[in-house]
């Protein structure tokens, strides 16, 4: 497995240059240096002189990917493409077009992404479990079939208005809760649960669904039915074999998805004032800041990866049959 | 028995304080503080006042740094006061061998000016670990060592702090970060062409460190003595006192950038462009520009008390009461990042924030209009106590046309008649009814309100697009833009050479979903004519482009004053400034020989009668010439609330929440009254969940009777 884990790592070199590649013409197709300088220093007398000195300051004042007039490396390494890219893959995100140390604003709103998401992560998978349990033990009944209609009715809704009936009723109606903001420690706690509670319930429908056709699938094999020959309860066939033998496709929806929970969510952290990454994308693009568009696009891509690695590991564990190699 | 007491006497207490305000965002208790909240909704790029220059960052900075200049809080039109110095700045006209000149010598002899400032004595910097020193009177934070560093997160890690008197080296200084190429100061290139020694200094430090340059002259700025220093500059430029009122003028201590520059700090985010060091009323105690930011009251700010004159009704408006009371009053100021209106409107009703302004979405739920045209408050608001303050911003947006452009520029009569009839087609009255829900003044001239030579006088009227009827003013009629399309040479809106209708093109950079209806509207007015309007949409930087190489038509812009100067609009209309042949600020390049004169004589000038005059007859060309519609200077709309005080708009000023006061007893009373939490829906879910449950199991009871299939 080790030399598995060591293949796919070098593999994901070559898929993080070419993502980065990519990422740089993408962003440098639509902002030029000069329109990054124009966008950090103002709109008021903004003089080509203070625009080279701009550039100048910030390493923007090379050619994009190949510079003619140096010689030898250099023509290759005297470039933007280079001197941005290269400290990437040490994790050295270098500084923001307006100054800040990247790595450590990264560290510092890691966290408030991952209070937000992870107990949303949480919260929904076991609401989705056990509503798409309860269906498939009801199936066919009327309980089903109003379930799987408010589920399709749930997913055809934008997150968009959950957050903002969520906001309206918890907390403006019945002033339950703050309706954005965020706090450190415990006081974080009740800022929390709004977002959390509309994140998973903004899931409810699309999870249950999805769930409840992997459940299905299970049930109708032969295991099952042993299983109730033996004379156990539905309760305890769906809990203690199905769910059991559910659980692959399970881990692949929830491990890839455990290490990007730090990158956050865009919408959601912007409506509740949460100080989290996503947040911090958003207004980078925004802003036109390259510096933090390629740390963000190039930290979720090794997240992304690490993620799917995880999940190969996590089949070798749940399912003794699979082998890595 | 005992037990039972205090459990049920906490548990009332608890209830009263917490459980009354479930939804309070502030985990802090306010104690016997005065706190004012706020907030931001994006996080400031520069809190260094060499840098800083938008008004989102003004909010911090203006508080914490002290210009030797202010304006005066209440007084308008607006009048500077001295701030840090101990009276309005001696300034002494030279020609050019240096002798000294009379206050009225002419333009043409004055070859430099110098503005001789004197501060007050016994300002000091507010707390600060640059300033800290040991018992030996050394720098304790100067030479700071790898490992201090590492365990270092923010400025309140420091143990130590200290302080330092305010010297007139430290204005100096700063002009000396002005000029220096490693700050890139966004003014830098405009003092080079004032401020003698400036752009000789800038080459000479341009490889040195930022902290350097403190034993480096600059030949324009001299220190006379600890408290008096010396700026000159080139020729005669009246307005150049409104610069030194501005945060690039503050003074800076030489320790500061000592400090900042130590290797490893800028690594840490600790820096000067995050964590200020001024003399102003508050010092920044927290900066987390990613959820909050706090200012307190800085402990050694110099005594300074609320004006005691001002408007002839600010008595009436109880903007005097605090007259002569010293400054400041307010003890913290809360700053919360909130990006979303919905959030920040709420937080705003349920009495979190203390003021607020009007969004789109929430303009209806605020304001109402009267019968005969005004606004006031919806019952809703007036129930809460709110209050409405409306204030004309000393800013216009305008409808421009490129004067380099074949078809709508040009000093032709036949071009001059097509941006006529333009103009009076498109609306403003109408724009501003539907966009801007009536927060707007359609404008007359180039010259907002508040600046000097705006002509207030309500019969004061651009006479190409508007008449005096009946004791109101009344937007010319379409037919009169239709004849001038015929003497334009475009009856009916055709173009003679292609005998179609006339094909005039409308760049913006506002290419958004949300910006469609405007750009539709525009077309609509000039359809009006018969002229087919083609929307160009890019984004902003293609559209800036544009406007650069002239390659614009007809377009939308802006502009927000610096100082209520009239210098600070005319120059965008001033040849010398063109887009296009300069690089400068005059986006329509415009360029009138006459205009170009009266703009020189003009801008030299003291304000007097005959100054006024000129600015009148310049009023008088560009409304001729129509190298642009003048749309609207913006009106903005204020609410706050009932324990909010002091509170005058003040367009030129940064530094007012000095001025502000809170009632802190009724708001605690009015917030708990506002946000009492409503619990019964959630037990009417519980029941309703509860009895939804019984025909499920009772489902499954049968279901599980059943034989297996």
């Amino acid at each position: 497995m080790i030399h598995y884990i060591i293949r796919r790592l070098l593999y994901a070199f070559p898929l993080l240059i070419g993502i980065n590649i990519l990422t740089f013409m993408l962003f440098f197709i639509i902002n030029s240096p000069n329109d990054m300088a124009r966008m950090q220093l103002g709109q008021k007398h903004v003089t080509e002189q203070a625009i080279d000195n701009w550039k100048q300051q910030h390493g923007y004042n090379l050619p994009l990917l190949w510079n003619p007039t140096a010689t030898a490396e250099k023509k290759l390494t005297d470039t933007i493409f280079y001197q941005k890219s290269v400290g990437l893959f040490l994790f050295r995100f270098g500084s923001s077009d307006n100054g800040r140390n990247i790595s450590a604003d990264i560290k510092e709103r890691a966290w408030p992404s991952l209070a937000v998401a992870l107990p949303t992560l949480c919260v929904g998978l076991l609401v989705d479990i056990t509503f798409a349990l309860l269906m498939v033990l009801f199936r066919q009944s009327y309980l089903d079939r109003v379930g799987t209609a408010l589920c399709v009715v749930s997913m055809s809704i934008s997150s968009l208005f959950y957050i903002i009936a969520g906001q309206f009723v918890i907390s403006k109606l019945l002033r339950l809760v703050p309706i954005s903001g965020y706090d450190d420690g415990l006081d974080a706690i009740k800022f929390l649960i709004l977002p959390v509670l509309i994140g998973a319930f903004s899931g409810v429908g699309s999870g249950v669904r999805w769930y409840r056709t992997l459940f299905l699938e299970e049930v109708s094999k032969d295991y099952v039915r042993t299983a109730r020959a033996k004379g156990l309860t539905e309760i305890q066939t769906l809990f203690r074999h199905v769910l059991k033998n559910a659980m692959i496709p399970i881990l692949t929806g929830v491990v890839v998805v455990l290490p990007t929970l730090f990158m956050g969510s865009l919408i959601t952290e912007s409506f509740f004032s949460i100080p989290g990454l996503g947040s911090y994308t958003i207004d980078a693009i925004n802003s036109q800041d390259f510096a933090i568009v390629r740390a963000m696009v190039f930290l979720g891509s090794v997240l992304y990866v690490i993620g799917l690695l995880l999940t190969d590991i996590s089949y070798t564990l749940v399912d003794p049959r699979v082998r890595l190699s | 028995m005992q037990f039972g007491k205090v459990l049920l006497l906490s548990t009332v207490l608890l209830s009263a304080c917490t459980a009354s305000q479930l939804n309070n965002p502030y985990s802090e208790d306010e104690g016997t503080q005065s706190v004012l909240y706020q907030s931001f909704n994006e996080r400031p790029k520069h809190l260094d006042p060499a840098v800083s220059y938008t008004s989102n960052e003004y909010a911090f900075i203006g508080q914490i740094y002290e210009p030797p200049f202010q304006y005066h809080y209440l007084k308008r039109p607006y009048q500077l006061v001295p701030l840090t110095a101990s009276q309005m700045p001696d300034i002494r006209y030279l020609n050019q061998k240096g002798a000294a000149l009379e206050k009225n010598a002419k333009d043409s002899d004055i070859a430099f000016t110098d503005y001789v400032i004197t501060i007050q004595q016994g300002i000091r910097y507010q707390p600060h670990p640059a300033l800290a020193k040991d018992a030996n009177n050394r720098y304790q934070y100067h030479n700071l060592t790898a490992t201090q560093i590492e365990s270092l997160n923010t400025l309140n890690d420091f143990e130590h702090t200290g302080s330092r008197e305010l010297i007139a080296d430290d204005y100096a200084y700063q002009i000396k970060r002005l000029a220096h190429p490693k700050i890139q100061s966004p003014i830098a290139e405009i003092m080079k062409n004032y401020i003698i020694g400036f752009d000789d200094f800038s080459k000479q430090v341009s490889d040195k460190p930022k902290a350097a340059i403190k034993d480096i002259a600059m030949s324009g700025v001299e220190v006379i003595s600890p408290y008096q220093y010396r700026v000159r500059i080139k020729g005669k430029y009246p307005q150049f006192i409104f610069w030194l009122a501005m945060p690039f003028f503050s003074p800076m201590p030489w320790e500061a950038d000592v400090f900042y520059n130590q290797p490893g700090l800028a690594e840490k985010n600790i820096s000067l462009d995050w964590f200020p060091i001024g003399t102003g009323a508050y010092l920044l105690s927290e900066n987390n520009p990613n959820r909050r930011m706090v200012l307190l009251k800085n402990p050694l700010y110099h005594p300074e008390t609320y004006p005691t004159e001002g408007e002839p009704d600010d008595q009436q408006k109880g903007l005097l009461v605090d007259a002569g009371k010293p400054l400041p009053f307010i003890d913290k100021v809360v700053f919360m990042l909130e990006k979303e209106t919905i959030p920040y409107w709420t937080k705003f009703l349920q009495g979190y924030f203390d003021a607020s302004g009007i969004a789109s979405d929430s303009f209806d739920q605020a304001i109402q209009f009267t019968g005969n045209g005004g606004v006031a408050l919806t019952p809703s608001m007036l129930e809460k106590g709110i209050k409405l303050q409306t204030t004309v911003e000393t800013s216009i947006a305008y409808m421009g046309f490129n004067m380099l452009d074949a078809t709508v520029g040009g000093n032709s009569e036949q071009a001059r008649k097509l941006r006529l009839a333009i103009s009076i087609a498109v609306d403003y009255d109408e724009y501003i009814s539907i966009f801007m829900n009536g927060r707007g003044l359609p404008a007359q001239g180039f010259l907002p309100p508040g600046i000097y030579g705006y002509d207030d006088n309500n019969q004061s009227h651009n006479p190409y697009l508007y008449d005096w009827v009946d004791g109101k003013l009344q937007h010319k009629s379409i037919d009169i833009a239709k004849q001038l399309m015929v003497e334009a040479g475009y009856p009916n809106g055709i173009d003679p050479k292609t005998k179609e209708p006339l094909i005039l093109y409308f760049d913006t950079g506002l290419p958004s979903i949300d910006d469609r209806p405007r750009s539709a509207w525009y077309r609509k007015q000039l359809e009006k004519l018969g002229i087919m309007l083609i929307i160009r949409a890019t984004d902003y930087n293609r559209f800036q482009e544009k406007i650069r190489t002239g390659n614009a038509q007809i377009f939308t812009w802006g502009w927000n004053a610096d100082y209520p100067d009239p210098e600070n609009f005319f120059f965008l209309l001033y040849g010398g400034n063109g887009k296009v042949k300069y690089g400068g600020e005059n986006a329509v390049n415009y360029q009138n020989p006459t205009f170009d004169r009266l703009f020189e004589t003009m801008r030299n000038m003291d304000n007097s009668e005959q100054r006024y005059q000129i600015i009148q007859h310049m009023q008088d060309i560009i409304r001729h010439d129509a190298p642009m519609a003048f749309g609207f200077y913006p009106k903005r709309f204020s609410l706050f609330h009932s324990w909010y005080k002091n509170l005058k708009a003040n367009s030129m000023a940064n530094n007012e929440l000095k001025y502000l006061r809170i009632d802190s007893a009724t708001r605690t009373q009015k917030r708990q009254e506002w946000n009492k939490p409503i619990a019964w829906p959630l037990a009417l879910g519980a029941v309703l969940f509860v009895l939804l449950l019984i025909p499920a199991i009772n489902a499954y009871r049968r279901h599980i009777k059943e034989p297996l299939p």
